[in-house]
């Protein structure tokens, strides 16, 4: 089905159409479930493509479909390409699956909305955008779905629209992306005048042939880089994310956890071939930039209190862990982390909209507490994810993590211990979440009023429809690591897979002091999760320990209020002296031009008054200027 | 008795099928009036019908003859008084269009003036057989015969509103003026004939060619020129010779205006063709820098001037002088390679942008008429105030016809404007490029002020006094303005095949 590949983004795209046309018609729930089989009928392409890549011989496993010209401008000539290789397989995998299983949700979670409708209209332009931006064949058929997915995002983050806060995060997070898509535009020109193309095979064809000068790849690279960190939310631009949750919680687990963040890390494995052929220092600036940003908002998420807070907070602190691992040349445990953060993250954020819906609207983790009584369902799906994430043995992310912690020390042992004391910070935060949530006392019953609910206000369980994406994507979460697994190259299965893909790229570690004790590493690994654990255990649940929640994680070491004064202050007055300058000299020079050419028309009109004799009389002259210049200038001079 | 031997005139051989677009508007004026005359008043429409009839099948045996022309290659008729080629039948299609739209608006007018009668259809017709005559002569008379049937059926068209003075002042102002640069253009072909012996196209091109390199300068063809040139630029509007358009497109009733301001330009334009290009391609190097600032003058007068106007009719006739710069800028790229078998870009360049101007200026003028409402004086731009409000298909027409004229993509006038603009690149005209492309900024001024009075501003009392009375308008005018604005966006989405079919204007019958 690879010839077919066209059909996975033409499914939303058909969604998008029909649900911009009829959507107000086919109302609630209708619209909800044509959505979801537009996701599903995606997903089932994608699962025929993949059996059909599987069956090729690996060096032939990218099939580019030409859907049309795009730009035939003289030399730049950029065509509509798809293009189907194991590495845009698996994302359209995962985009689909768990889309579709977000999608079904919202079903249950958008439950009488107003905007119903145009939340599945969002969602499909969205899925459409998505997986324009993995299938794209060139820098620009990505770059169309990146922006699309960029708009969406504004668009859904800002769906409450009326929300003060919802707006302002809305837009935090187009002007935030602005400046990594400044990065993305200025690769894509550097590309085209180093080798005249945009398309990722021409490009990864130069850098593995050495037609690449260093100095063009590292501007490449670093470029595209900067604008994975805008898309990708990590430090310096992470700030957008953790606002971005005043969007509907199923557009926070799909757009802000599984799908769109992931895009940073997904463009530079395509272009590993670049990254590898650039300047030492890229890959290091990557795996640094990551692992400080895991590092860093790991710390943060130690001391946050809304449910959805902490949760973006892991998802940037998961994020610098691909970074990390793509700067360590360790792609395919990027992907691999990819995914099962797919599923993991996927998994809480929904688990946390039950919470969310189930009490009433209420995101506060103190207001929580033994949920687990009243929501048992979600509560027992969301421990699975949570195992998943804090990377207990045997769970998804256990293996995952693992993967990358083997490659970070095979490089460098100080980008280990940063990413190890990362980990423990993320058994330490999830465990204080279900625990603040699910177990304790149940605090919820002091705020019942708030709720309008007069003393009877229970805390209830969500319907089947969002209870069923829980269940299977904690299913994934359970068994999700065994599509690579340490033990022998037979289990390195995503290894074979993408091996076409990131054969260039992906660094070598065999032999390494690392490698050699892997196991060791494993145990080590799990063994501070356990701590981890078992810390926050005695902090929130046993009370042995003292709460350490200091103001300074909690208002994420004032980064983002730092940001917001230097942008309000001394911004503000540049931006005022620009508006200055605009109103005044480039309005004024444009001005000036309009009534000067308004007062030499009123000169110009005063000979023409209307009389005959006048007009005659310049006719006249005409003629007369007509004859001299024919007789006197041409025929005597 | 007397008998004596009469050597007997033979006339000459005239191939009535070839000239049977021409016929047919003859016809069918001497019909309407006679008819007209002798029978009651016709049903609604009845004599736009006819009169549209009319256009049409001249139109379509006009096609029909670029078809054999297309086959055979050019040839003269009537011993050679009239040229028989695909300019020729590129300039009567376009005046047959102007005839058929302005014929369904004029329809619509005189139903809300209650003036209703076959007159004005029959000077239409006349009108337009005499801008034919004018596209396709070949012998310098019969040009003046074109140019006077034409004019003379003008003079009585800007004056036919009988109740308003200014349609009487605007006649008379017309005339007038018009006679005076009548006798400019008869003198010059008087001096042509003097100098060439022959006022035969053919004859003057084969006399020049012989004598020119001999003798290069002859001060009673040079004067010639001169006079026929101001002649001809006072038909097409022309700055300096521009002065009576202002006065006379606002005084005439707005249909005639439309008409004014295309057919007539279309008919003295295809006169410019024949006198300048075909004519006297061996003096080019004198009239070519006479054009060119003809053209500069026009483009500028036409924006500038447009500026301070506040008579939407005035404001239109402005910028049909900046168009004629355009249309000039088009001529001045011709006259490069004027004699050559193949004449490039120019003239094809002239022929879209006529068509196409022909088009979106008489769906403006239409609009305008419209609004004018029934005392058709209401032209003044506040009157236009909340014009969308109070007419939105209307204001959306006209905005497509502003926008049209001002050169925006997606519309004709900007294949148009594209396309002068591309020749005189290519014939490395590259000064008066860069004008007209100025000048069409300062011009894109007006129409946005037109259009943001008629969306953004609201309606003042006196327009709201007058929103209910007159306004009404017929299916005719809305058909006329439906299908001007449908192939205003149709050219400027799809501008193949009329680009394709302008291609083959470079070749001429002499």
């Amino acid at each position: 089905m690879t010839d077919v590949v066209w059909l996975i983004p033409a499914f939303p795209l058909f969604g998008f159409v029909l649900i911009l046309l009829f959507g107000r018609r086919l109302g609630e729930p209708l619209v909800g479930y044509f959505a979801t089989a537009m996701m599903v009928a995606s997903f089932v392409v994608s699962v025929g493509a993949f059996f059909d890549l599987l069956a090729m011989p690996e060096e032939e496993r990218a099939n580019i479909e030409t859907l049309f010209s795009w730009v035939p401008v003289s030399s730049l000539q950029v065509d509509l390409a798809l293009l189907a290789d194991p590495l845009s397989i698996t994302m359209c995998l995962f985009v689909t699956g768990v889309g579709a299983l977000i999608h079904l949700y919202a079903i249950g979670y958008m439950h009488g909305d107003a905007k119903f409708s145009k939340f599945f209209l969002y969602l499909n332009l969205f899925a459409l955008s998505m997986l324009l931006l993995v299938l794209g064949e060139n820098l620009l058929v990505t770059f169309l779905g990146w922006e699309g997915v960029g708009t969406c995002s504004y668009l859904l983050i800002a769906f409450w629209h009326t929300r003060e806060s919802a707006a302002t995060a809305g837009k935090k997070a187009f002007i935030t992306n602005r400046v990594g898509d400044w990065g993305f535009m200025l690769a894509m020109f550097l590309a085209f005048s180093a080798i005249g193309s945009v398309s990722y095979g021409a490009l990864n064809e130069a850098a593995e042939a050495g037609e690449l000068a260093t100095s063009t790849a590292t501007g490449i690279a670093a470029l595209l880089f900067v604008g994975a960190i805008g898309k990708s939310a990590q430090l310096p631009l992470y700030v957008w994310l953790p606002d971005a949750m005043e969007g509907p919680t199923p557009v926070s687990a799909l757009i802000h956890a599984a799908t769109m963040v992931t895009a940073g890390v997904f463009l530079l494995t395509r272009i590993n071939p670049l990254i590898e052929v650039s300047a030492d220092w890229v890959p290091t600036l990557i795996a640094w930039v990551g692992v400080i940003t895991a590092f860093f908002a790991a710390s943060v998420a130690v001391a946050q209190n809304d449910i959805k807070r902490v949760l973006a907070y892991s998802t940037v602190s998961q994020l610098g862990y691909m970074f990390l691992a793509v700067g360590t040349g360790a792609y395919v445990a990027a992907i691999f982390h990819m995914v099962t953060h797919a599923f993991f993250k996927a998994l809480l954020f929904l688990g946390s909209g039950s919470v969310i819906h189930g009490m009433h609207d209420e995101q506060d983790m103190r207001r929580m507490g033994l949920l687990r009584k009243l929501m048992p369902v979600t509560a027992i799906t969301f421990i699975v994810g949570w195992l998943a994430i804090a990377g207990v043995p045997p769970f998804a992310g256990f293996w995952s993590k693992d993967e990358i912690l083997l490659f970070a020390l095979a490089r460098s042992p100080a980008l280990y211990v940063v990413g190890l004391v990362t980990a423990l910070l993320t058994a330490y935060y999830m465990t204080r979440q279900v625990v603040m949530v699910f177990f304790g006392e149940a605090r919820w019953e002091s705020h019942a009023e708030e709720h309008g609910a007069r003393g009877d206000f229970r805390p209830h369980e969500s319907p089947a429809l969002m209870l069923l994406p829980l269940v299977v994507l904690a299913g994934a979460s359970i068994v999700g690591g065994g599509i690579q697994l340490p033990f022998s190259d037979a289990t390195h299965r995503l290894e074979q897979w993408l091996h076409p893909v990131v054969e260039f790229g992906e660094a070598e570690i065999e032999g390494t002091w690392a490698n050699d004790n892997k196991y060791l590493l494993l145990v080590l690994a799990a063994v501070v999760t356990l701590v981890g654990i078992a810390v926050a255990w005695m902090v929130y649940q046993r009370r042995r320990l003292p709460v350490v929640e200091p103001a300074v994680l909690e208002q994420a070491w004032y980064y983002d209020r730092a940001i917001t004064d230097a942008v309000g202050g001394p911004g503000r007055q540049a931006f005022e002296a620009t508006s200055w300058f605009d109103r005044n000299v480039v309005d004024g020079g444009v001005n000036g031009v309009a009534w000067s050419l308004r007062n030499a028309a009123q000169e110009l009109r005063k000979p023409q008054n209307g009389y005959v004799r006048a007009s005659a009389g310049i006719i006249g002259m005409g003629a007369v200027g007509l004859l001299v210049w024919f007789v006197v200038v041409r025929g005597i001079l | 008795m007397i008998a004596q031997p009469v050597s007997t005139f033979t006339g000459p051989e005239i191939d009535w099928y070839a000239l049977s677009p021409l016929l047919v508007l003859v016809a069918a004026a001497v019909a309407l009036l006679v008819a007209g005359a002798l029978t009651p008043p016709w049903p609604k429409g009845g004599y736009a019908i006819v009169t549209v009839g009319a256009a049409t099948a001249s139109a379509v045996l006009a096609i029909i003859q670029w078809q054999n022309i297309s086959d055979d290659g050019p040839s003269t008729l009537v011993a050679g008084a009239v040229s028989f080629d695909l300019s020729a039948m590129f300039f009567t299609i376009t005046i047959c269009v102007a005839v058929a739209l302005v014929a369904l608006l004029t329809d619509d007018f005189l139903r809300r003036q209650a003036l209703d009668g076959p007159e004005f259809y029959a000077l239409y017709l006349v009108a337009a057989a005499g801008g034919i005559v004018m596209a396709s002569a070949n012998d310098l008379i019969v040009l003046f015969l074109g140019v006077e049937t034409l004019s003379l059926a003008l003079y009585v068209l800007a004056a036919a509103d009988r109740r308003r003075s200014k349609s009487q002042e605007s006649g008379l102002k017309y005339f007038v003026l018009g006679s005076f640069s009548s006798a400019f253009l008869l003198y010059g072909i008087a001096l042509v004939y003097g100098a060439t012996g022959s006022t035969n196209i053919t004859r003057v091109v084969v006399y020049l060619q012989e004598s020119v390199p001999l003798e290069r300068f002859d001060a009673l063809l040079l004067t010639g020129v001169a006079l026929m040139m101001v002649g001809l630029a006072f038909k097409i509007a022309a700055a300096p010779f521009h002065v009576w358009t202002p006065d006379v497109y606002e005084g005439a009733p707005s249909p005639v205006s439309a008409f004014m301001a295309s057919a007539g330009k279309v008919a003295a334009f295809g006169a410019l063709v024949r006198v300048l290009i075909v004519a006297l391609p061996f003096y080019r190097e004198d009239w070519q820098p006479v054009v060119w600032v003809l053209a500069l003058v026009s483009l500028v007068v036409g924006s500038v001037l447009a500026v301070v106007q506040t008579n939407v009719k005035r404001l239109l006739a402005y910028s049909s002088i900046n168009h004629v710069g355009f249309v000039l800028v088009g001529i001045e790229s011709a006259a490069h390679r004027a004699g050559a078998v193949d004449s490039g870009p120019g003239v094809p360049s002239v022929g879209v942008y006529l068509l196409a101007y022909t088009v979106m200026v008489i769906g403006s003028f239409g609009v305008v008429a419209i609004a004018s409402r029934s005392g058709d004086d209401a032209t003044s731009l506040d009157s236009f105030r909340g014009f969308a409000t109070r007419r939105p298909v209307l204001a959306v027409a006209f905005t497509v016809f502003l926008l049209a004229q001002a050169g925006v993509p997606f519309t004709s006038g900007f294949i148009a404007k594209f396309g002068v603009v591309q020749a005189a690149v290519e014939e490395r005209s590259y000064a008066i490029a860069l004008i007209a492309m100025l000048t069409s900024v300062v011009a894109a001024f007006l129409y946005l002020r037109i259009i943001v009075t008629m969306w953004m501003s609201e309606p003042d009392d006196a327009s709201v006094e007058l929103a209910g009375a007159g306004t009404s308008n017929s299916w005719t005018g809305t058909l006329s303005i439906g299908l001007a604005a449908g192939f205003t966006v149709a050219v400027g989405i799809v501008p193949g095949w009329l680009l394709d079919a302008a291609d083959d204007l470079t070749q001429f019958a002499r």
